[in-house]
């Protein structure tokens, strides 16, 4: 009967723990700079790439 | 194509440097890339197409490095063994840039992290300090072409304080507004179910609870606003805003504690979360652009003193004192007006007159602070302080001090003070209407009224109008400060040009030959002895004479000030002053020219005009039907014919004005009541743009440098700045159409309020309805006008 008791705090509190998680970001500086880390994810295959071509050249 | 340059994209010419299969324009940028195959860096390339950079390096700039004072108020982190530091690269401008820069460990194992932010160009870079300096860092930097700008204002500054509250707010707001809506929704739907209404007095205390930070801390701003508002007799928007929340919060609270209803929780986090949505949308500016700088932006961060025993010694160019002996060396800033000691000196003053024509000046003539040295290396006694030199001084006039946002009233504050006294008029008038009728409802009306009437939709017009026209502005070149720059926009009369560098373009001035035309040979002659004349405008006339063969001459001689002699075979030229090849004196003596004369007989003189700008003589036509113009020129007289041919008749044109000159003439005609637009770059415009009720500084490269100003406009689109006016004035239009819009919203609202039917889910469809609506509205219609901007 009172499980809606638990049912709602259960909800609210994983409302809060993706609120505070947000909390957290903006304060580590996640979204002061919007932009950079969008390129720089594309990066990380170049870098993989590129001693592997070597790799084959030398084969 | 093949002979673009590899690394940097420039045309090759003919001194083209062949090296690993590939072109590049120089040495310099051939050095960049052998330095990035050697380390493995070559992808570089295969990012962006000639993605690079010539590096610029000149010895000796950053020896102030080595001065541990300046060192350390860089550093952001020092600790004994690891450094941070933050610096601003203006040259960052794609993904090859961020990818090498963030690869720099690389190229140096001291390198430990770097880290790119590419909207504000800067780099945070950690090193170990031992065997390895800022130094060292700086001119890696340098060798690969991202010289890093070091100026007085990095110092000291952003060390870790960005204000994020807006997010936070933003946050909470939207987080309670969620949770809330979907707590009230049982009973607007109004089922009648046992659980439902057994559940009630848990739901609204939940509501309450998620309520209580969105009013104490996301609304904080809106209360504290009211009440500066208040304290200064100002009815300012946040006035009824701030009226609004606490009525609603106090009412809303009122109904659960009473249990007579379920409050209007919803209606109120929705609120903030819409106000903080316009907040934040006007607030987000060019981080990238800096529209506060003064001369320390411009001026070095150190200088080389010579001391006594000639030995050298770099020290803050704060600490300069008068009678210092300084070295300055190529492509530096005299930081100091002072005396020129030993050395010849070719000063570009482009940077603050705007005028890119070379100053030779020789040794005990009088350098003014600002100038870039462009040759060798020169030795100058300073006689006078950093603060104290004729061109910061200007900086020390009040036009500096004074804070001229806070004198402006925009247009929503301005509308607001005549709808907060017809609300509460509203309010009261009904009040007692129900007093006398059923006193009962009259409190429940009384607030229903100042809930319903809290102008969410009006206080969001003008956000989202000017915001959204920030953007497209940003987009096509020209970047505002902030929204309040367009509102004055819209009001300005009176439009002032600076002459060179804003309506002239700073590189190319337009040479016309007047005389009799020389023969093939007498070409040759002349272009041959051109060639080794250092003189700017020998430079100048030798890059535009077309190419022949060189021929060797048999007797080449270069008299200081005045001209060139010089002699092939029987052949002999003279160019230079008038008085060095005609022997006297003529006429036009303030036209910039270089006169030709061959084996003693006068042939004719090369002018130097400005060259306008194209469009410049369309874009007065069209301002002047509107705005009354003035050109205020630092400069003689001597392109005054020359304009009033390119210019309509009404334009005012004024020459030989001083930097504090334009200042006050502004000013002046601010008393008069005139509304003034200052366009113009250089420092020497930096009090004019000031005083200016919209200084826009133009500027041929945003990244670089502009003086303090309301608007950075690019100079390519300065003949389309009479379009950007007009966008302004309809931005305006938009605004007020969208408060009339706002008010049927208010009006409807306030029939259900005043007859005592405002149920919360009125309240809680209404309140979005109007706001999105306004959002839509706003735009669609700044889209729609600005659609032909270029």
């Amino acid at each position: 009967m009172s499980v809606i008791y638990l049912l709602l705090s259960i909800s609210i509190l994983v409302a809060i723990i993706f609120f505070v998680a947000f909390i957290s970001a903006v304060k580590s500086g996640q979204y002061d700079d919007s932009y950079t880390p969008s390129i720089r994810m594309l990066f990380e295959d170049e870098l993989k790439k590129e001693p592997n071509t070597t790799d084959n050249n030398k084969q | 194509m093949s002979d673009l340059c590899f690394h940097c994209g420039l045309d090759c010419e003919k001194e083209a440097v062949f090296f690993d299969d590939k072109n590049f324009c120089c040495n310099g940028c051939k050095t960049v890339y052998e330095i990035f195959s050697e380390n493995d860096l070559t992808s570089y390339y295969d990012l962006e197409k000639s993605p690079g950079t010539t590096p610029n390096l000149i010895a000796g700039k950053y020896d102030f490095l080595n001065n541990q004072e300046i060192v350390e108020s860089l550093l952001e982190f020092n600790d004994d063994s690891i450094q941070i530091v933050n610096l601003y690269i203006p040259t960052i401008h794609c993904s090859s840039c961020i990818w090498v820069l963030e690869n720099l460990h690389r190229l140096h194992p001291n390198v430990k992290n770097a880290q790119v932010d590419f909207p504000k160009k800067t780099i945070r870079v950690t090193f170990t300090s031992q065997d390895f300096s800022l130094k060292n860092l700086v001119l890696i930097l340098a060798s690969i072409g991202y010289e890093p700008k070091i100026n007085l204002e990095n110092k000291n500054t952003e060390k870790g304080n960005v204000d994020r509250s807006i997010f936070y707010k933003l946050g909470i707001a939207g987080f309670a507004f969620g949770n809330i809506m979907f707590l009230s929704f049982p009973e607007y739907f109004e089922v009648s179910e046992f659980w439902l209404d057994h559940y009630k007095p848990f739901f609204r205390w939940i509501m309450f609870a998620f309520s209580l930070p969105v009013v104490f801390y996301a609304a904080s701003d809106y209360f504290i606003a009211a009440y500066k508002g208040l304290t200064s007799k100002i009815l300012n928007i946040d006035v009824p805003i701030a009226l609004g929340i606490a009525v609603l919060f106090i009412r809303s609270c009122y109904e659960i504690i009473s249990g007579t209803g379920q409050g209007f929780f919803d209606s109120l986090s929705g609120l903030v979360f819409f106000l903080l949505i316009g907040k934040f949308f006007q607030q987000k500016t060019y981080s990238y652009l800096s529209f506060e700088r003064s001369y320390k932006s411009y001026f070095p961060i150190g200088v080389t003193v010579l001391k006594e025993n000639n030995q050298e010694e770099s020290i803050q160019v704060q600490d300069v004192k008068k009678g210092d002996r300084i070295l300055i060396r190529n492509e530096e800033i005299i930081p100091v007006d002072s005396i020129l000691i030993k050395g010849n000196a070719y000063i570009d003053y482009s940077f603050v007159t705007g005028e890119s024509e070379i100053v030779k000046k020789v040794s005990g003539d009088k350098i003014f602070a600002g100038g870039k040295q462009t040759r060798n290396v020169i030795e100058i006694e300073a006689v006078n302080t950093v603060s104290q030199s004729y061109l910061t001084q200007l900086w020390s006039n009040e036009a500096f001090k004074k804070e001229s946002a806070k004198n402006f009233k925009n247009v929503t504050d301005q509308i607001s003070k005549y709808f907060t006294v017809v609300i509460l008029l509203i309010a009261f008038l009904s009040l007692f209407y129900w007093l006398w009728r059923d006193a009962s409802q009259a409190i429940y009306v009384f607030t229903a009224i100042l809930i319903i009437a809290c102008p969410c939709a009006l206080a969001l017009s003008a956000p989202f109008t000017l915001g959204n026209l920030l953007r497209i502005f940003g987009k096509k070149g020209f970047y505002l400060k902030d929204g309040n720059v367009i509102e004055k926009i819209a009001k300005i009369d009176t439009v002032i040009f600076d002459k060179t560098g804003t309506i002239t373009t700073p590189k190319k001035n337009a040479i016309i030959y007047e005389g009799v035309s020389l023969n093939p040979a007498e070409e040759k002659l002349l272009k041959s002895t051109l060639r080794g004349s250092n003189h700017p405008l020998s430079r100048q006339l030798y890059s535009i004479l077309k190419s022949n063969d060189i021929l060797t001459l048999d007797e080449f001689q270069e008299i200081s000030g005045k001209g060139l002699l010089a002699r092939i075979k029987d052949q002999k030229i003279k160019i230079g002053s008038s008085n060095f090849v005609t022997n006297k004196q003529h006429k036009e003596v303030d036209k910039t020219s270089v006169y030709i004369s061959t084996n003693d007989s006068y042939k004719g003189r090369y002018v130097f005009y400005n060259k306008y700008r194209k469009g410049v003589s369309k874009l007065f036509s069209k301002l002047s039907k509107k705005y009354e113009l003035v050109i205020l020129s630092g400069d003689n007289t001597s392109e005054k014919e020359n304009l009033r041919k390119l210019l309509p008749r009404n334009t005012k044109l004024l020459f030989n004005q001083q930097p504090v000159d334009k200042l006050l003439y502004i000013k002046h005609h601010q008393q008069e009541g005139a509304k003034i637009v200052m366009i113009g770059d250089g420092l020497n415009d930096a009090g004019a743009l000031k005083q200016s009720d919209v200084g826009i500084a133009v500027s041929e490269n945003v990244n670089i440098f502009s003086p303090a100003c309301d608007a950075i406009l690019d100079a390519n689109k300065i003949t389309e700045i009479d379009k950007y006016f007009k966008a302004c004035k309809n931005a305006m239009l938009t605004i007020k159409a969208s408060f009339i819009l706002s008010f049927v919203y208010n009006i409807i609202g306030l029939s259900f309020a005043v007859t005592g039917h405002l149920s919360p889910v009125v309240a809680a469809i209404l309140m979005p309805l109007s706001s999105i609506s306004i959002v839509v509205f706003t735009t669609l219609s700044t889209n729609y006008f600005s659609r032909k901007l270029k």
